[in-house]
């Protein structure tokens, strides 16, 4: 096998720190990455001119580069794709402006897909990411909205300014100072009916989309199973 | 000493098949395809349509009424003005809608922070929501940029993706409802645009000494490009024409700033989860440098988290005595004052952080009259006299 000294455009096995997680793994789960049906939409080669990178918020604030996402991408480099996945795929704002490239790929979609399987996999990196995020994800699978009037509380957002302070002591009167009837709600964006919330429900059910919240939080997921399956059990919907 | 890596490079380059760029497709051919096949049901455009002009030249139809309306999480959650506004104009051009409860969000919010969702998933949420829209016969306008533009991705990939297609087609069999895409995915903020002379003619404040900077979505005209409006006597062309169209209509001081593509470092997880990286992106590329380029009374955008980062991010940066204090809001919310809208019953300006009255002060719009308003009405709801405010309260 070609060294490092000898060829520096060649990664070593273990370039990154994860020499625990033996090759096998690390195929398998690029493969996944590969093997979405979107993955060919994504990615068309690279000119390796850096609009992307120009473009990318993200690269100004972190160790981040979209280039290095498509670049390794390209050249299937299985070492330097599990290091993204574990460290540099959170960081992507997911604005899309990398789309600019002039070669049509989207390095920001390589991202996505790339996370997805992060979670799927219940990679560290996903769980790192996404700790404090929690209740963002049963607010949005439970109630069909994600964030509600009652999340803006002074000690979660205190970089807001006094104004949050004003709207969580005033948020009953002011919610139904709202003309729209559907805004009457301080837990849920907008009034969702119920029979719309069940529909929901399956959906998450069926398409695997609930057995994900597993593997970056299980308490989470008990208690979306949980309140998910008790509902579709009273509406005497199987899934 | 490279030639192997050479060699795998150039391997990759010596048979490049490249599939027809579906950034600049007419994906109409295909949905009228699929639907003559019985594949899927399209929901068409009907009633009084205007014909708008889109990045490469594919006409875009805009229906004017008759609309259901697609909210959005983040800005009936916590700038619920934004809403409201969208809402006001339409009924003061006496438009129909429809507020409907059978709508969830597109969860894309999420989908984009947090990846704990699947590409099947989001299109049965989607397709959901068009199912429930199609089953009123009212057609959708979308609130989102973000929903906007991910449920043009969904409906690229459906529209390319047989097995998704027979996915989806599947949950919503248990749903009792069809797979529906319709004809035309719209954007409030591209209604607006349609409507954008009606909109000057009815209003009732001179906006023409107000300096507009404006931040265009970035899911809205970077996510499946081609249907973005982009319209010659905008920007000439060369930037997408949702606001800025409105903005030149209503005769407002338009001005531009360089990092006018910069996004606004919202993040989606950023933001809920990693906000010191979204306060300096959304202060250092994008106030202060209109600040420094344009000095705006006021930024107006068209997107739920563009008007949260840009909006939230500068109190903390005003603490460290930045160059910020821009007022910033829909331009829905704007427009709407300029209409003559209340800015705190309709407009809901106090739900906002960067400090706005100066802004009202130049529009001559008196807001310690405006606020004393509000507060009497809500007086009147504290007492229990009344338990909600209602569309003829704030057009009292």
């Amino acid at each position: 096998m070609p060294t490092l000294s000898a060829d520096p455009y060649l990664k070593r096995d273990d370039p990154t720190g994860y020499a625990g997680v033996d090759r096998a793994t690390k195929e398998r789960l690029i493969n996944e990455v590969f093997e979405d049906p979107r993955f060919p939409h994504y990615l068309y080669g690279c000119y390796e001119c850096g609009i992307c990178v120009a473009a990318c918020p993200s690269a100004r604030f972190y160790d981040f580069s979209p280039r290095r996402i498509a670049q390794a991408a390209a050249r299937r480099d299985v070492e330097l794709l599990f290091q993204q996945m574990e460290e540099d795929i959170w960081e992507c704002s997911q604005c899309f402006s990398c789309l600019r490239c002039p070669r049509g790929n989207n390095p920001g979609g390589i991202v996505t897909i790339m996370r997805e399987v992060a979670v799927r996999e219940g990679l560290a990196s996903a769980k790192e990411a996404l700790a404090g995020y929690s209740r963002i994800i049963y607010k949005i699978m439970s109630t069909g909205t994600q964030v509600s009037p009652d999340m803006l509380q002074p000690d979660a957002f205190p970089d807001w300014g006094p104004e949050v302070k004003d709207v969580s002591v005033n948020l009953d009167l002011w919610r139904r100072m709202l003309p729209p009837e559907t805004l009457h709600t301080t837990t849920t964006g907008w009034q969702v009916a119920d029979r719309t919330l069940v529909e929901l429900y399956v959906i998450w059910l069926e398409t695997g989309a609930l057995d994900m919240i597993a593997q970056v939080d299980k308490g989470i997921h008990m208690i979306l199973a949980e309140l998910m399956e008790e509902r579709l059990e009273e509406e005497g919907i199987e899934v | 000493m490279t030639t192997s890596a050479v060699n795998v490079i150039l391997s990759k380059k010596e048979r490049f098949v490249r599939e027809p760029d579906q950034r600049s497709e007419d994906f109409h051919h295909h949905l009228f395809e699929l639907e003559a096949a019985g594949e899927l049901v399209v929901q068409r455009v009907s009633g009084e349509v205007v014909e708008v002009p889109t990045k490469y030249g594919i006409p875009k139809r805009i229906q004017k009424g008759h609309l259901w309306h697609h909210k959005s999480c983040g800005q009936c959650g916590h700038i619920p003005g934004y809403s409201t506004s969208i809402f006001w104009i339409m009924r003061k051009l006496g438009y129909d809608y429809l507020d409907p409860e059978d709508q969830t969000s597109c969860t894309a919010w999420n989908y984009y922070a947090s990846a704990t969702s699947n590409q099947a998933a989001q299109a049965a949420v989607a397709v959901r929501n068009f199912a429930a829209a199609y089953q009123t016969g009212y057609f959708p306008l979308i609130h989102c940029g973000t929903s906007y533009g991910h449920y043009k991705e969904v409906r690229s990939e459906l529209l390319h993706d047989a097995a998704l297609r027979a996915q989806v087609r599947k949950v919503m069999e248990k749903l009792g409802k069809p797979l529906v895409l319709p004809e035309e995915i719209v954007h409030y903020s591209e209604w607006l645009y349609a409507v954008r002379d009606e909109i000057a003619a009815r209003a009732v404040r001179d906006v023409s000494n107000i300096a507009v900077t404006v931040h265009p979505a970035c899911h809205y005209y970077k996510l499946v490009e081609g249907d973005a409006i982009y319209d010659p006597d905008v920007y000439h062309g060369q930037r997408t024409a949702a606001v800025s169209g409105l903005v030149q209509a209503l005769g407002a001081d338009l001005r531009s700033y360089s990092t006018f593509f910069d996004c606004c470092g919202f993040g989606f997880r950023h933001i809920l989860v990693q906000r010191d990286f979204t306060r300096s992106f959304s202060t250092l590329r994008k106030i202060e440098v209109m600040r420094e380029e344009a000095d705006p009374d006021v930024v107006l955008t068209h997107d739920t988290g563009c008007v949260t980062a840009l909006d939230k991010s500068q109190f903390a940066a005003q603490a460290h005595e930045r160059n910020v204090g821009v007022p910033v809001m829909s331009e829905a919310q704007f427009a709407a004052l300029a209409m003559g809208a209340h800015p705190f019953k309709v407009c809901q300006l106090h739900w906002h952080s960067t400090n706005y009255r100066p802004l009202l002060e130049k529009m001559g719009i008196d807001w310690r009259q405006a606020w004393a308003e509000f507060e009497e009405d809500a007086k009147r709801l504290q007492d229990g006299r009344q338990q909600f405010l209602t569309w003829a309260d704030v057009d009292a």
